[in-house]
């Protein structure tokens, strides 16, 4: 799906990725870290990829091996957000920095995740494997 | 995402329903500042109903605990479970705020 890359749209995000996810049989917990992860994605398009115009996010679902695979675009400058440093999680709630965690979620709730830069658009892929059967 | 206010008699109790994410965290922020203005500064925010949060709405709770510190208050979060804890967990959010398991534990906590 495509959309302008604003946050009022992240609703129309939420429905696809989670119609896709649920056609995979996607189980809850992990779910719920796919859409957390889509969500801080896009997110960061819509505050980033376009200073000075409008722009699109483009989402992409499918299925690779045993996992669930999500690519999320944009056609802004080349910027790979993976390079951002992850923030400090063990400061104290004064020295907390208020930004930083959209990129750490997306590490931390997938099972892993990529850029490219391709046809003139930023790539991240993640993908999400179901939890093996007999663990929690 | 709704958000109710019930004022007991040492803090005020906030029950957030539904998601808070990039669209209704501001909300949120915008109903804690309204009330911290209006010098409450006791809290005990209720996640029993809440099913989704992001970095969005942790860093709304942040922001509003940053600034009740300053100001000598205190906020407590009751019924942080399932999958909204995860995320706090995994943003290391988990150890900085004050948790407790229910409402009345918090309010008890606050004195």
């Amino acid at each position: 799906m495509k959309c302008a890359a604003s946050v009022g749209n992240l609703f129309l995000v939420t429905e696809f990725v989670e119609e896709c996810a649920d056609r995979f049989g996607l189980e809850t917990k992990r779910k719920f870290g796919l859409l957390v992860a889509v969500e801080e994605a896009f997110v960061n398009i819509c505050s980033y990829a376009y200073p000075d115009r409008e722009g699109e996010a483009e989402l992409s679902c499918a299925v690779g091996g045993d996992a669930f695979v999500l690519e999320i675009a944009d056609r802004g400058a080349p910027f790979d957000v993976l390079s951002l440093p992850d923030p400090d999680t063990t400061l104290g709630i004064m020295e907390r920095e208020i930004g930083g965690l959209g990129v750490h979620f997306i590490r931390s709730l997938s099972d892993s995740v990529s850029y490219r830069r391709e046809d003139g658009r930023n790539v991240l892929r993640m993908e999400f494997r179901p939890a093996e059967k007999g663990l929690s | 995402m709704e958000i109710q206010t019930k004022k007991e008699s040492n803090a005020t109790v906030v029950t957030i329903t539904g998601r808070l994410d990039a669209v209704t965290a501001p909300e949120y922020e915008k109903k804690l500042n309204e009330l911290i203005d209006d010098e409450n500064i006791c809290f005990v925010v209720d996640f029993a109903e809440l099913d989704y949060i992001s970095s969005a709405g942790l860093r709304v709770l942040l922001a509003t605990a940053k600034r009740l510190k300053g100001k000598g208050g205190q906020i407590r979060f009751a019924n942080v479970k399932g999958t909204v804890k995860e995320v706090f967990d995994i943003s290391g959010f988990g150890s900085i705020f004050q948790m407790d398991d229910t409402v009345a534990d918090a309010l008890a906590k606050i004195g």
